[in-house]
């Protein structure tokens, strides 16, 4: 299980995702949807956590661009700002949708739960 | 009833004022606009009536008075050939028979009698009848009085008749003492001579001529002579041959009519007619105001027309004026009510937009704290050295509580911001509730004012616009907050009806409302807190908001005791957008 942090709060995605390798959990980070892009060219993700707000690209047309990429990658949006459109938007795309902050353990509950659903 | 209530007691006029309040400062002083609307479409209408009435009082006057004229002229003329033509017959008479005899014959006695009999009999009037030589004396005489041998030379007439050869005289009392007047032809002889018939005339003839004309009110028939004196009269009153008051009137072939002021300030309309070949003058006066009667009588009728249309006018005008004006207040008061409506949800709007953006921006650092803390916690968990350092687990979790606090108010912050917008949607009421308390709890708790919401079970979600909710609530809950004094109660519950509907009380223990005030309470710009800041919009915003979405509101009150708002709301999102509408 290999997982992608996208958010450009680096201070954020890179603590994230040190926590999440401390649990077993391997995963890469980055800060930009270019960067994203550019990575998974390279290696092989089974999900993708972005963040729904980033400059130039933001998460909800970064995801397109990478399910194309990789077909079948699921996603959990992160976000911290609750407009409603893109909750209602998010929610029917992606399998989650997280209010920053968030609680780790849940964080991995439901990428657990996104995966296994997959495994189905 | 109450309109017509409204009429007379229009709201601009007499409703209420409030100087203080600037929201009313700008607009238009409406008791100047009715007056000047009621001033101009008075005056538009009063002065054409008061033009026309004008024109038809002095043409009917005219026509009133040149008919009285043109009757009393028609009563002369008709007078005039009466008197004259009584005149010409017996004129015609004595030239026929001085013609008609000779001299000789007219000295008989017996024959002069059966003259005079012949004329009584033919035309009546003629009471005496005698033959005078050419110097005056009169030579044969047949009548009741002893008047033969009499001489005539010195009398007036008898110049007259030796000039003219035929003469009416004017009306005298001569030697018989009696008002006669006489008719006289001369009969000139060959040898240069002449002689005269006479024959005398009683006036009483031309009295009863005189009384037997029609004349309508209180009018008078009168003959004078050319000097003014009263010859023969209808009325028994007047004495004979005195002068009359009226004077003299210009000579004049036709019959002519003039007013004559008397001295009394009374007026006549006087016609009259110079009978021609005699010294005569006939004269028919009526008094003016009698004539006028008609007149005065369609005066009135005019005059009341007048005030009546008048009166009818200035209701009409008046009750229009105050109609209109009336609407424009009303409309100006919507229109500044739904302005400062606009700017009011325009500031509420605002205010969500930059508490949303302030919970974005501090969700992001606070995300980050939370990581870090996390991170902390991990690495401590997982070496042996802190693992079980109970007081560095305590701090790093009391950082996660307080991270997951600050977190909770951020998204209350923006869930709240986020249903600002208007639309429709699921409500679950007490979320709402609870949304709207979560940002005042703190005041309560500081206030200590005791919350308690209480919430029947079998409320279902509805469709209705969440945030329209919230603002109700949070404009009844921040009035109950005024008005509550520490340690008071707010409860807020609701329940379904048995209508589809949800009712919303929220009643507190405060001040209460002065039964003055609850009258107006839902109108805008009406507030007891003016000095303090208050617009008077709150609870006027909160009942449109509450009819927008379809709902009722209702307030009881008491002084002392506290206040309580009800609201319900329609369960179904049909009835309620059609309420919005």
């Amino acid at each position: 299980m290999r997982i992608l942090l996208v958010d450009d709060e680096k201070e954020f995605v890179s603590t994230l995702a040190e926590r999440l390798s401390l649990r077993d959990i391997e995963a890469d980070w980055v800060t930009s949807a270019k960067e994203a892009e550019k990575i998974v060219d390279t290696r092989h993700y089974d999900l993708v956590v972005l963040d729904v707000k980033m400059p130039q690209m933001g998460g909800r047309q970064l995801k397109q661009i990478l399910e194309k990429k990789q077909p079948g990658i699921k996603t959990i949006y992160l976000t911290g700002h609750g407009s409603e459109e893109d909750y209602e938007a998010g929610s029917a795309e992606a399998a989650y949708y997280l209010m920053k902050p968030i609680n780790i353990n849940d964080l991995i509950d439901k990428i657990k739960i996104a995966l296994a659903r997959e495994a189905i | 009833m109450s309109i017509s209530l409204k009429l007379f007691k229009p709201d601009f006029l007499w409703g209420r004022k409030s100087p203080e309040n600037p929201l009313q400062t700008h607009m238009v002083n409406y008791g100047r606009l009715w007056r000047s609307a009621v001033m101009l479409t008075a005056l538009s209408a009063i002065l054409p009536l008061l033009a026309i009435t004008w024109i038809d009082y002095n043409v009917s006057r005219r026509a009133v008075q040149s008919e009285t004229m043109e009757r009393t002229s028609r009563t002369v003329s008709n007078a005039k050939r009466t008197i004259s033509g009584f005149l010409a017959e017996r004129k015609s008479a004595v030239d026929f028979i001085v013609h008609d005899n000779l001299i000789e014959d007219l000295m008989d006695p017996l024959r002069l009698g059966i003259i005079l009999e012949n004329l009584q009999k033919s035309f009546g009037g003629v009471t005496d009848i005698g033959v005078i030589d050419n110097a005056g004396r009169q030579v044969a005489y047949i009548g009741p009085y002893q008047l033969e041998g009499k001489d005539y030379s010195g009398h007036d007439w008898f110049h007259k008749v030796v000039e003219k050869g035929i003469f009416v005289s004017d009306v005298f009392l001569g030697f018989r003492n009696e008002p006669h007047l006489v008719i006289a032809v001369k009969y000139d002889l060959p040898d240069k001579t002449f002689y005269i018939l006479r024959t005398s005339i009683d006036t009483d003839r031309l009295n009863d001529l005189l009384s037997n004309l029609e004349l309508s009110a209180h009018g008078n028939a009168f003959i004078i002579n050319h000097q003014g004196l009263l010859q023969a009269t209808a009325s028994k009153s007047e004495v004979l041959f005195e002068k009359i008051a009226i004077p003299v009137p210009q000579a004049s072939l036709k019959t002519e009519v003039f007013q004559y002021d008397g001295p009394e300030k009374e007026s006549f309309i006087v016609g009259y007619a110079y009978i021609q070949d005699t010294p005569f003058i006939l004269m028919i006066a009526k008094n003016k105001n009698e004539l006028m009667k008609t007149w005065h009588k369609t005066r009135l009728q005019i005059f009341l027309f007048l005030s009546v249309g008048i009166l009818i006018v200035m209701v009409g005008v008046i009750g229009f004026a105050t109609y209109f004006v009336n609407n424009i207040y009303l409309a100006d008061q919507r229109r500044i009510k739904t302005l400062h409506q606009m700017e009011y949800s325009n500031k509420l709007a605002s205010i969500g937009r930059l508490a949303a953006g302030v919970a974005h921006e501090i969700n992001n650092p606070l995300a980050i704290i939370n990581e870090k803390s996390g991170l902390i916690k991990d690495i401590f968990q997982l070496r042996q050295q802190y693992a079980h350092d109970e007081k560095l687990i305590g701090l790093v979790d009391a950082i996660h509580d307080s991270v997951a606090r600050c977190g909770a108010i951020t998204k209350q912050l923006l869930s709240f911001a986020r249903h600002m917008d208007s639309s429709f949607q699921p409500v679950d009421l007490g979320n709402v509730i609870q949304g709207v308390i979560g940002f005042l709890g703190k005041e309560a708790e500081y206030r200590n004012i005791k919350i308690s919401v209480n919430l029947a079970p079998d409320i279902p979600k509805f469709e209705s616009d969440r945030g329209k909710i919230q603002q109700i609530l949070l404009n009844l809950i921040n009035n109950s907050f005024a008005a509550l004094s520490e340690g008071g109660r707010l409860d807020i519950s609701a329940e379904k009806t048995n209508d589809d509907h949800v009712r919303i009380t929220v009643a507190d223990n405060g001040c209460g409302i002065p039964a003055k005030a609850m009258k107006h309470i839902f109108e805008p710009f009406f507030s007891t807190k003016t000095k303090v800041g208050g617009t008077g919009l709150g609870l006027s915003i909160t009942y449109s908001l509450v009819q927008e979405l379809g709902g009722a509101i209702d307030v009881t009150s008491e002084v002392g005791v506290g206040t309580t708002f009800i609201i319900t709301l329609p369960l179904s999102a049909k009835s309620a957008k059609q309420g919005g509408k």
